[in-house]
C-alpha cells in the first residue's frame, strides 16, 4: 500500500517533469526560429523565401546567396562595410576598456573630495536619454569638422562609458584592500598600484566589459546615421539598411546571406564568452 | 627636469589630486559629451536654429507649438507610450516566468538558457530589423505558417493600422532574455531556508511565490521596471528601420518624429524643446517608480 502511494507522487512529479522539459523545448525552439529562418533563408532561391514562407529547410542550398550578396551595391563590397565595422568596433572597445578600468581605480580605490558628486553624475549619465544629447553633439561635432569621419563614433569612448565604470568598481571592491595597503608601504605610486596590482586582477571584468562594448559598437545604428555620409564609410549595419531598402531590394537570398554574415560576430561572442555575458548582466542588475 | 617629475609623483600621491588624474577622462567627457550638451540643448529648445544660420531666440514658442500646434507630438507620443505600457510588463512578465523554470541548474538548463538569450543579443541588429519585415510580410513566414496549421488569409501584419505596433511589441517582448538573467540572479539570492519554513508550514506552491519569492525579488524587479521604461521610451531603430512610422504614423515613435524635425527639415530648436520634454516625462515617470519604491521593494536594511 505505502509503497503505491511513493510510487503515484513520484510518477507525477516526473510527469510533470517531462511536460516542463517538452514545454522548454518549444519555447526555445518558438524563440530561435526567427533566427534559424533566416540563416536558412540566406540559402534559399528568391521564389522559395516567397512562396514557400514558412517552411524551413531549403529544398537546394544556394551558396551562391553569399557570393552575390558580398559584391554589396553602388561598386562597394561588403568587405569594405566589415572593415568598416571592424575598425570602428575594436577601436572604440580599446578606448572604452582602459579608460573605464583607469577611471573606475579613482572612484572605488581612492578617498577624494567631490567624490560622491562625480560618481552620481556618472550614474545620471546611465539613465540620460541620448536624444536630449544628440542635436547638440552633432551641432559639436559638426562645428569641430568631424561629421562624415569615424571621429563621433570612436572619440567619446575614450572618456569611459558608465556602464563600464559601473561594472569594473562593483569588481574592484571585491579585491582586498590590503594588497593596495602592503603596495603603499612599499613604496608603490597610485599609477603602480593601479597597473601593477589591480590591472592584472580585473581582467574577467575587462573580458566583460570589451564584450559588451564591442556588441553595442557592432550593432549600433544611429551614431553611423547621425555622422556618417559616404557609403564606403557604412558600417554592416548602415550597409545592410541601404541594401534593404523596399525601393531596391531585389535579390532577397543575398540580403539575408549578408544579414547572416552581420551577426556571425555576435554569435560567436556568446558561443565562447556566455559566461562573461551572464556575469556582466547580474552585476548590473543586481547591484545597479 | 628629474626633480619636476618627482614632485609631481609627490603630489599625485596625495589622495585627491591622484584621484582627480585618475578620474579626469571621465569629467572631460562627462562635461564635454552630456554637460554641456544637455545645457546646450536647454538654451536650443528656447530658438530657432537650421544649423547653418545662428540660432535665433523666440522664447517659448516651440514648447506652445508643440503643445497647442502639431498633433504629431501627441500622436507619436501616444505610440510611444501605447508601446511602453504593453511591451514592458509583458516583457517582464515573460522574463519571471521562464526564470523560474531555469532555477535548477544543470547542462539541460545551461543550454536553454542560452538560447533564450540568444534573441536579446540579435534582436537590437539590423539584421533582425530587416529580417522582422519579412516574417510580418504579406507573403511573409507567420502568414506561412498560419496557412500551415488552418489559417489562410493574406494578413497584411504591417500594413495595418491596428496590427502593425504589435510587431514591434512583439519584437521587444521577444528579448526578454537579459532581464530574465537578472531574475534568475535574484531569485538565487533568496535564501532556501525561507522556502523551507515555509514548506513545514505548509505554504502551497503559489503561496510561497506570492508571499517570498515576489517580495524578495522587488529590488531586482525595480530594477528591471527602470531600465526597460527607458530603452521603450528611447526605441527607435525598430520603427525607423521596419516600419518607418508607417501606416499612418500608428508605428511611429517619438524618438523619431524628433530625429526627423532635427535631421530632415533641420528644425534643430523645435527637436530640442521635443528632446527636453521627453526628458521630463521620463524624469517624472522615473521620479514616481522611485518614490513608489518604498512601498513595494523590499529593503534588506531595513528589514534585517
Amino acid at each position: 500500500m505505502k509503497n503505491d502511494v511513493s510510487y503515484k507522487a513520484g510518477s507525477k512529479i516526473r510527469a510533470s517533469q517531462v511536460i516542463s522539459i517538452i514545454l522548454i523545448i518549444l519555447g526555445g525552439f518558438t524563440m530561435t526560429y526567427p533566427l534559424l529562418w533566416m540563416v536558412m533563408s540566406s540559402f534559399k532561391a528568391n521564389n522559395e523565401i516567397f512562396n514557400n514562407a514558412g517552411s524551413l529547410i531549403p529544398k537546394v542550398f544556394h551558396f551562391e546567396n553569399y557570393i552575390n550578396g558580398w559584391k554589396g551595391f553602388a561598386k562597394i563590397s561588403f568587405t569594405t562595410f566589415f572593415t568598416n565595422s571592424f575598425f570602428i568596433s575594436i577601436v572604440g572597445t580599446i578606448g572604452a576598456v582602459f579608460s573605464s578600468a583607469f577611471i573606475a581605480f579613482g572612484f572605488a580605490r581612492l578617498k577624494f573630495k567631490g567624490r560622491n558628486f562625480w560618481f552620481i553624475c556618472m550614474l545620471i549619465t546611465m539613465m540620460l536619454p541620448f536624444q536630449v544629447i544628440m542635436i547638440p553633439q552633432y551641432i559639436i561635432f559638426n562645428k569641430l569638422g568631424w561629421v562624415g569621419t569615424f571621429l563621433p563614433l570612436i572619440v567619446p569612448s575614450f572618456f569611459g562609458g558608465s556602464f563600464f565604470i559601473f561594472l569594473i568598481i562593483q569588481f574592484i571592491y571585491g579585491i582586498p584592500k590590503d594588497l593596495d595597503e602592503a603596495a603603499k608601504i612599499d613604496g608603490c605610486s597610485y599609477l603602480d598600484i593601479f597597473t601593477r596590482i589591480i590591472l592584472p586582477l580585473i581582467i574577467p571584468a575587462l573580458v566583460t566589459c570589451a564584450i559588451f562594448s564591442f556588441m553595442w559598437k557592432w550593432d549600433d545604428f544611429m551614431g553611423s546615421l547621425l555622422y556618417l555620409n559616404k557609403p564606403s564609410m557604412y558600417p554592416v549595419t548602415m550597409a545592410l539598411k541601404m541594401f534593404s531598402d523596399p525601393t531596391s531590394i531585389t535579390d532577397w537570398g543575398a540580403m539575408f546571406a549578408m544579414a547572416t554574415c552581420s551577426i556571425i560576430p555576435i554569435f560567436l561572442i556568446f558561443v565562447f564568452f556566455q559566461r562573461y555575458l551572464v556575469n556582466g548582466i547580474s552585476t548590473e542588475g543586481l547591484k545597479g | 627636469m628629474f626633480k619636476r617629475i618627482k614632485r609631481f609623483y609627490a603630489a599625485a600621491n596625495k589622495e585627491t589630486v591622484a584621484g582627480y588624474l585618475f578620474i579626469a577622462p571621465f569629467i572631460i567627457g562627462f562635461l564635454a559629451f552630456s554637460a554641456i550638451p544637455i545645457l546646450i540643448s536647454l538654451y536650443l529648445s528656447f530658438t530657432e536654429y537650421d544649423i547653418l544660420g545662428t540660432p535665433k531666440f523666440i522664447g517659448i514658442e516651440n514648447y506652445v507649438r508643440m503643445f497647442t500646434n502639431d498633433p504629431k507630438v501627441w500622436k507619436t507620443f501616444g505610440v510611444t507610450f501605447f508601446y511602453a505600457a504593453i511591451s514592458v510588463p509583458l516583457k517582464l512578465i515573460m522574463a519571471l516566468a521562464v526564470a523560474m523554470l531555469f532555477l535548477k541548474n544543470n547542462r539541460f538548463t545551461g543550454f536553454m538558457r542560452g538560447v533564450y538569450y540568444l534573441p536579446s543579443i540579435m534582436g537590437g541588429s539590423i539584421a533582425v530589423a530587416v529580417l522582422w519585415r519579412r516574417l510580418f510580410a504579406s507573403d511573409g513566414v507567420i502568414n506561412g505558417i498560419l496557412a500551415l496549421i488552418g489559417f489562410p488569409g493574406n494578413i497584411s501584419w504591417l500594413g495595418r493600422k491596428d496590427t502593425a505596433i504589435w510587431t514591434l511589441i512583439i519584437l521587444s517582448v521577444w528579448q526578454f532574455g537579459s532581464s530574465m538573467l537578472i531574475f534568475l540572479a535574484g531569485l538565487k539570492q533568496i535564501p532556501a531556508s525561507l522556502y523551507e519554513a515555509a514548506t513545514v508550514d505548509g505554504g502551497s506552491k503559489p503561496r510561497q511565490f506570492f508571499s517570498i519569492t515576489l517580495p524578495m525579488l522587488t529590488p531586482v524587479l525595480f530594477f528591471n521596471l527602470v531600465q526597460q521604461m527607458i530603452n521603450a521610451f528611447m526605441a527607435f531603430t525598430q520603427s525607423f528601420v521596419i516600419t518607418n512610422g508607417g501606416p499612418r504614423d500608428s508605428t511611429r515613435f517619438y524618438s523619431v518624429y524628433q530625429y526627423q524635425r532635427a535631421f530632415e527639415f533641420h528644425e534643430m530648436g523645435y527637436a530640442s524643446a521635443m528632446a527636453w520634454f521627453m526628458l521630463l516625462v521620463i524624469g517624472i515617470l522615473t521620479a514616481l517608480i522611485f518614490k513608489s519604491s518604498t512601498r513595494w521593494v523590499y529593503n534588506e536594511s531595513k528589514d534585517g
